[in-house]
């Protein structure tokens, strides 16, 4: 499975890329291969503030749907219109054209909080 | 639920092997999905997929009177049975409701064997056994027999290929016995997903070999070994209804839009007079099929629905149905609100999204 190196991660499955006073945020590789078949993906809205670990976006597949959270407290500054049009990017790009939304975070400090790739890789054996 | 509860199929160690998914269903470890629910999905309606469907319970009924007890026991007329020919049919209890949906038999002039949801298998023979006459015996061979659903347009070609270029395949609801690798497996023209197909029942022992050779003998027909998935998003495109979601004890199959499957005119059976009454009355609540107005969230079991602001119903089987590309699904509403063409709503995380409640099937080749 797929866990690059540059990347944070939550126990929930969401790796985490940093961009300055942002980060971006998405489902990894082994989430995507667990849900298969994404055929629908609900946005946050636009501006909506998020504490972490709270749910803001919906990823269903043909089978369930799961909430997606927001790893750390910020506000949504930019999200991912593509996954409107075609869900299917999430498998088939889950670290790239698959990403779900950018998260303006309030405090840094708080992405120690979240695992490295190795804590990642150990938690999904 | 402790791990004794949760069975195998002779058929697990070959889903582990394949990579397969597995989840609990029924009180069974089984396959929902070997590598997608889409391409398994596709590969039914385009060329052929396999299923395993040993979980599902064979009990027999023979002696004499096991005919007439059975036409006391079940909706459907088992009178109209030919040997060798099967049907659609109910066990309800007194009240009407479904205890379970199966398919009966006739494999001799007065012996039958039932092929019920693996979930009621205990429920229906304890349910037989109550009533059964000292005349008849009933035996749960659900240990004995595995099975396999193989569906799909090169079903045909896949058939001869394992049991030979000659060999007739029954018409359509009946079952054979068919010679294979020196044993008998019995062949039913049966399935639950909309296309040409067959059920094969074998020993629980041949269930390995018989599995390997309809995947091998299917490779050049592009067979895929397919989940409950797939087995699910077949069906709910077909309307073909889910027990445990469209149908309940709490639901007659008057409500569930398969009183065709009732035969009112025989004198009695369990459930005869509550049956009636509703057709009299008219049902309270009916299970409609709908399709989603736009492209949107899946539909799903458990949401509510809505005509205007009143709320009128429920959703029990909801899908993005893999050969629209587009949500659909079934739903009880209360019955003045059940029309083709009416224009619902579905309620989903807060937000109500249009729907047009549809004809059966969902979808059509």
């Amino acid at each position: 499975m797929n866990v690059p190196e540059d990347l944070l991660y939550t126990e929930t499955h969401e790796w985490i890329k940093r961009e300055g006073e942002n980060i971006r945020v998405g489902i990894t590789d082994h989430a995507q291969s667990e849900l298969t078949d994404v055929v629908y993906v609900e946005l946050p809205k636009m501006d909506r503030q998020a504490n972490a670990k709270e749910a803001i976006a919906v990823v269903e597949s043909v089978k369930a749907a799961s909430d997606i959270y927001a790893p750390v407290k910020g506000t949504i500054v930019e999200i991912n219109k593509a996954l409107e049009a075609d869900p299917g990017l999430i498998n088939r790009e889950p670290y790239g054209q698959g990403w779900i939304f950018v998260l303006k975070i309030d405090n840094a400090d708080d992405l120690k909080q979240l695992k490295d790739a190795a804590g990642y890789k150990n938690q999904i054996g | 639920m402790s791990e004794a509860a949760q069975k195998c199929t002779p058929l697990y160690d070959e889903h582990v092997r394949l990579g397969a998914k597995i989840i609990l269903f029924g009180g069974w470890l089984m396959p929902v999905q070997y590598t997608s629910i889409v391409e398994e999905h596709h590969a039914v309606r385009k060329n052929v997929g396999i299923f395993d469907i040993s979980h599902m319970g064979q009990l027999i009924a023979e002696g004499s009177g096991a005919r007439a007890w059975l036409n006391f026991m079940l909706t459907n007329n088992v009178d109209k049975l030919q040997i060798r020919q099967g049907q659609y049919t109910f066990l309800l209890n007194e009240h009407g409701g479904i205890i379970d949906d199966l398919i009966v038999y006739r494999i001799d002039d007065e012996k039958f064997l039932l092929v019920v949801n693996a979930s009621r298998t205990g429920e229906d023979f304890d349910w037989l056994k109550k009533h059964l006459p000292g005349h008849v015996e009933l035996e749960n061979r659900s240990a004995d027999f595995g099975g396999v659903a193989i569906q799909g347009p090169r079903i045909r070609q896949l058939c001869h290929a394992l049991f030979g270029k000659d060999v007739d395949l029954p018409t359509r609801n009946h079952i054979v016995d068919l010679p294979f690798e020196g044993t008998n497996v019995s062949v039913a023209r049966t399935g639950y997903t909309g296309e040409d197909g067959v059920e094969v029942f074998f020993r629980a022992k041949d269930a390995t070999k018989f599995w390997n050779a309809a995947l091998e003998q299917g490779t050049p027909m592009g067979i895929k070994s397919c989940g409950l998935g797939a087995r699910d998003t077949l069906r709910l495109e077909m309307c073909y209804p889910l027990n445990g979601s469209d149908l309940s004890p709490e639901r007659n199959p008057i409500e569930a839009g398969l009183g065709f499957f009732v035969d009112l005119t025989k004198p009695n059976f369990i459930g005869r007079d509550m049956l009636l009454r509703t057709k009299e009355r008219g049902p309270r609540e009916k299970l409609v099929p709908f399709r989603m107005k736009e492209k949107g969230p899946p539909p799903r079991p458990h949401y509510a629905v809505f005509e205007n602001s009143e709320r009128i119903g429920e959703v029990t089987s909801g899908t993005i149905s893999p050969s629209l590309n587009w949500g659909v699904g079934m739903a009880y509403v209360s019955a003045p609100h059940a029309k083709i063409g009416a224009q619902i709503d579905i309620e989903i995380r807060g937000q109500k999204f249009p729907a047009t409640i549809e004809k059966k099937p969902l979808y059509r080749k």
